[in-house]
């Protein structure tokens, strides 16, 4: 219990300080390195408190069952291998947060790098405590995400911006490759459980589909560890802030691939594959991030490329596929991290406080930061592998290695001289870092002053310059029970035997290492003209960048062929889209319809009968076919006809409702047939004339016949077939539906007797709510788009039968210009005025019946909004203004509020949300009426119709008010004499 | 009765689609009304047409629920007309603002063709 309390703390305390962390003001930089600090070292101890646990070889872990079925399982595994990992990324983690707080400058927004630095954080314990394969996948992804970030931390530098581009593509693309892999992977094995797939070692690697798996998840390690093809991402990624770069790429992200190769290697490793592919690349990373390396120009540069030689010294002894070999690795992974950080804070203080990082500008710094010196020295010393330090031992592991022979071939005779002369070019490249940087005369020209950096900066690297010490003089007290621990999880009873011992005698280990530090001496001696020279790059491999071919890739796969493919399948046009779409459907339907046979089709039609046939009803519809097919052909040209017919189609619909059975749809089909007709006639003031004659002049050319012909057989083919359908389904017996469940229950459990309501404000109020929230969205839209709006010009002057009115005015001396404006709608004015309380009666009593009888929330709200726009029609829209002040939103708001709080009602009383309660209520005069909460729940819906409606009409009609200019002449005599 | 019904969904499909193809932006928003009208019918029909039947419960529940109307399919079809309605307007409005702003009334924005 306790321990498992100890693992999630580990997992959720780095989210957690983030978000705390990242909701911190952005001048709190002491708050936030502190938190981070808290938390790193939090995270630290605890993992240092699991050592007796793991020292007894227990496997920790625990489990929270997500989708047991799929076997997705969130499960927490700690061994001894992810202990060593887990404590790796906790101690530098905490090291580096207090090197961060000296480096990051108070004009950046610290908080924000240390909210990342704390999600990074989590992610790395994440992959380290994964044991399922998904899971860890899943947390792999997002230490690329966070490096993204954190790359790109400076975001106004375009460097690296396009290194935290370049960074995010490559791992990601990895990534994705990786979560293919372990999906065949668990395939294989059956679960994605880390303890089963370590257990199914022989199983996998007899699997034919071990091969794919092997070369999708090694895709993922490679590119992670920014080996050989990938690396190129790494020095890219030195455009981070330093303490990224220490942390990130060079002691845990970039581990993790390697971490990943060692995790599985048990079950992977072994083959001929395996071999060749992690053998070859790690061999050929060794000696190109090496060879490259020394003749870098930039102090992280140097460093980015030795880091990418050294993992692919890790990935080589992984490749061999002999337990010793692992060791090493292992080994050589805590060395590595432990001397590379430190020389990266090096480099960052060597940055901060000269303000350069060109080799060819540094000089002679051992002047003026003697301490920084002498830790930078033994640091170099020991990535040089230099004896008494912790890099010598796992060299000389890596050496004994390579003599040992493995695979028989060419291959593995070359290797020990390969081994001897990527460490020759190591040691070149400690010498340049070392004595370039701090030996020779005092520099010219430094952005600043170099001196000693404040003391706490320079703690971390002491602590690890201390350990590489510690390490390298009493291997067997200090690493030797961790690096036992971490072995021991990996290889259980293939633990092979191997000593820590600083002296093995005299032995071909020794004399390799003797020869590669002699040679790497010479190679420096002879190198040193030409790298004074200051070239940029190494020779012979100056024209092969992978920055260029990456780019070259980028551009081609994300700009010419996506270009490529959007100009050969892609459209900016509508018709084109839209034609496609229901040609697709058709299609499918006639398809659908050949492959299962017509026949149930025809069957249905040769029974027709025209028993039930209603000649008025049929009658009612040869007016609405009329009336349809009238619309589409005069939608063109004579738009306010194609309306009225559009009303006389809906008006059959309508009628159908009424006839068959289904009072409530008919009136609110009715209802909204209104709103929506005033609606289209309000926007027809703003549309362009378009004059049939005017058009006819113009020939219509051959291409335009054809689409329109096809768009005709199209248009026919698809309405036969839609007719086609629902005769088939609607002469079919009825099969039963959950219909009789709404009309068992809608009395008993409802309380009300018009069933479509209750299904409405009831049993599906969930549905309604949502309904009504789209429908609120939709009115703040519509208002939101016409306050921008600004019509075409040629719309902008005064409508013709306006203009006739004014000149009638201007023609008759005894009128003033505007009366007959004014008072034409005199008449049905006053109707309107008479009539507004009579309809807003008629909307309160459908609502109040809505439960029993046909009526309900949305068409009295409907109704009610029918009211206020007969006032805007028939009157001024100033003039109904200045009496009635109607607030839509508000009315939305409530509606949408005491709709929300019914719902939210029935969890006082514990039913879920929206359950619905009901009793009859006996009033004086209106005597037993039903009061149900739903009633309160339709009331919001009422009071949103009429918010949303009113504002979507309002906010049209107010487009009128844009008057245009009347006639100058009695301009003034109007504005004058009206007084 | 179901023969009527379906020859006016075709119909209103037919009308629709043909004006759901057309280019000028008035003809799309009164194809897509004519479209949704269709559609209603066609849903409420997927309960079956009947005529004369009670369309609301006795109280006290005596009333036979097999000669009840189908309430399921004309709750689906209130809750698509005020749907429709929502997009219809909000369509208008597009319109009218793409006429604005672009000076013309085609669906692209611009006069490709007719």
């Amino acid at each position: 219990m306790w321990d498992e309390a100890r693992l999630f703390l580990l997992i959720c305390l780095p989210f957690l300080g983030s978000v705390v962390v990242a909701s911190l003001p952005r001048d709190a930089r002491d708050a936030a390195c502190l938190l981070t600090g808290l938390v790193a070292l939090t995270c630290t101890l605890v993992i240092a408190s699991f050592y007796s646990t793991m020292s007894e070889g227990t496997v920790v872990s625990t489990t929270i069952e997500w989708l047991p079925t799929i076997g997705l399982n969130f499960i927490l595994r700690l061994d001894g291998f992810a202990w060593i990992m887990a404590g790796l990324v906790g101690l530098i983690g905490f090291l580096v947060v207090v090197y961060a707080r000296y480096y990051m400058s108070p004009e950046d927004p610290v908080p924000r790098f240390f909210s990342f630095f704390l999600s990074f954080f989590g992610a790395m314990l994440g992959v380290v405590l994964s044991g399922n394969l998904i899971q860890m996948v899943f947390f792999w992804e997002l230490t690329s995400l966070f490096s993204f970030l954190l790359i790109g931390y400076w975001s106004h530098n375009p460097g690296a911006r396009e290194g935290a581009r370049m960074a995010l593509t490559v791992t990601g693309i990895g990534g994705l490759c990786l979560l293919a892999g372990v999906l065949i992977l668990g395939h294989i094995v059956g679960s994605y459980d880390l303890d089963k797939v370590l257990a199914a070692g022989d199983k996998i690697r007899s699997d034919s589909l071990y091969r794919p798996a092997l070369v999708l998840i090694l895709l993922g390690a490679l590119t992670k560890s920014a080996q050989f093809p990938f690396h190129f991402w790494l020095p890219h990624a030195m455009a981070a802030p330093t303490p990224v770069s220490a942390y990130l790429h060079s002691a845990t992200m970039v581990k993790v691939g390697v971490f990943l190769m060692a995790r599985l290697w048990p079950v992977l490793a072994g083959t001929e594959p395996w071999f060749w592919i992690v053998g070859g690349a790690g061999v050929c990373t060794l000696l190109l991030g090496a060879y490259i390396a020394i003749f870098q120009q930039d102090l992280k540069g140097l460093l980015a490329y030795s880091t990418i030689s050294h993992l692919g010294l890790i990935t080589l002894m992984l490749g061999l596929g002999s337990p010793l070999g692992v060791v090493a690795a292992v080994f050589h992974l805590l060395n590595h991290a432990i001397f590379k950080a430190s020389l990266f804070m090096a480099a960052g203080i060597i940055d901060h406080e000269t303000g350069s990082r060109d080799l060819r500008r540094l000089s002679g710094l051992i002047r003026y930061m003697p301490i920084t010196a002498t830790l930078a020295m033994v640091a170099g010393a020991a990535m040089a592998g230099v004896p008494l330090l912790n890099g010598f031992l796992s060299k000389e592991m890596f050496f004994a290695e390579t003599i040992v022979e493995h695979v028989d071939s060419v291959f593995d005779e070359a290797l020990p001289f390969l081994a001897v002369v990527a460490s020759m070019f190591s040691v070149a490249y400690s010498l340049r870092f070392i004595l370039g940087v701090f030996f020779g005369p005092p520099p010219v020209g430094l952005p600043r002053k170099p001196h000693e950096p404040p003391h706490w900066m320079r703690f971390p690297m002491e602590f690890l310059v201390l350990l590489c010490l510690l390490i390298g003089i009493f291997p067997t007290f200090t690493i030797g029970p961790i690096l036992h621990i971490g072995v021991s999880a990996i290889l259980g009873d293939r633990l092979p035997y191997y000593s820590l011992a600083i002296w093995h005698g005299f032995n071909y280990p020794l004399l390799m290492s003797i020869i590669a530090m002699i040679g790497g001496i010479l190679v420096y001696l002879l190198l040193r003209g030409y790298l004074a020279q200051g070239e940029e790059g190494p020779p012979l491999l100056r024209g092969l960048k992978g920055q260029r071919i990456f780019e070259r890739i980028m551009v081609t796969v994300s700009w010419k062929w996506a270009r490529q493919l959007e100009a050969l399948f892609g459209t900016r046009r509508l018709q084109p889209q839209l034609r496609l779409l229901v040609f697709m459907a058709l299609a499918a339907a006639t398809l659908t319809l050949y492959f299962d046979g017509f026949g149930p089709l025809w069957l249905s039609f040769a029974g027709l009968d025209l028993h039930g046939f209603d000649t008025a009803f049929a009658l009612m519809w040869l007016v609405g076919i009329c009336c349809a097919v009238g619309a589409a052909s005069e939608a063109k040209y004579h738009r306010l006809a194609a309306l009225a017919m559009l009303g006389g189609a809906g008006l059959a619909t309508c009628i159908t409702f009424v006839w068959l059975s289904a009072p409530d749809l008919a009136l609110t089909q009715l209802l909204v047939e209104i709103v929506t007709t005033v609606l289209l006639l309000l926007g027809l003031r703003w549309m362009p004339k378009r004059i049939k004659e005017v058009d006819a002049l113009t020939p219509v050319p051959l291409n335009v016949r054809a689409r329109r012909a096809w768009d005709l057989v199209v248009a026919i083919a698809a309405g036969t077939g839609i007719a086609m359908l629902s005769y088939a389904v609607m002469t079919q017996p009825m099969p039963d539906s959950i219909s009789s469940f709404f009309l068992e229950r809608a009395y008993s459990e409802g309380g009300g007797t018009n069933v479509v309501n209750v299904i409405l404000v009831d049993f599906r109020g969930f549905d309604t709510l949502g309904e009504i929230t789209v429908l609120a969205i939709v009115a703040l839209t519509v208002f939101a788009l016409l306050r921008r709006f600004r019509p075409a010009p040629e719309s902008m002057a005064m409508p013709e039968q306006q203009q006739l009115q004014i000149a009638y005015d201007d023609a008759h001396p005894d009128r003033n210009v505007g009366q007959t404006v004014a008072e034409y709608m005199a008449i049905p004015r006053l109707i309107m005025l008479w009539l507004f309380p009579v309809i807003a009666v008629v909307a309160v009593y459908l609502l109040m019946r809505g439960h029993d009888l046909p009526g309900g929330g949305f068409a009295a709200g409907v109704a009610m909004s029918i009211s206020f726009i007969l006032q805007y029609m028939a009157s001024d829209t100033r003039w109904v203004e200045d009496r009635l002040r109607i607030l839509p939103v508000r009315w939305m708001g409530i509606g949408l509020l005491a709709a929300t709080c019914t719902g939210l009602g029935a969890w006082l009383f514990d039913y879920p949300f929206l359950t619905s309660h009901f009793q009859y209520l006996e009033l004086p005069v209106l005597g037993k009426i039903p009061m149900a909460s739903a009633l309160l729940f339709d009331l919001g819906v009422y009071s949103l119709v009429v918010g949303a409606t009113v504002l979507m009409l309002i906010a049209i009609a107010h487009q009128s008010i844009r008057t245009p200019k009347l006639p100058r002449k009695k301009l003034a005599a109007s504005t004058t004499g009206g007084q | 009765m179901e023969i009527i019904i379906a020859v006016a969904i075709g119909v209103l499909t037919g009308s629709g689609l043909w004006l759901l193809l057309r280019p000028r932006t008035f003809q799309v928003i009164i194809g897509l009304a004519l479209i949704s009208y269709a559609t209603n019918l066609f849903i409420f029909g997927m309960g079956r047409l009947r005529s004369n039947a009670p369309p609301i419960l006795e109280p006290g529940g005596s009333s036979d629920l097999a000669t009840l109307a189908d309430p399921l399919p004309q709750a689906l079809v209130l809750t698509a007309i005020v749907i429709s309605f929502a997009m219809t307007a909000l369509f208008l409005v597009v319109l009218l603002a793409s006429r604005g702003l672009t000076g013309t009334d085609h669906v692209d924005g611009r006069e490709t063709d007719l």
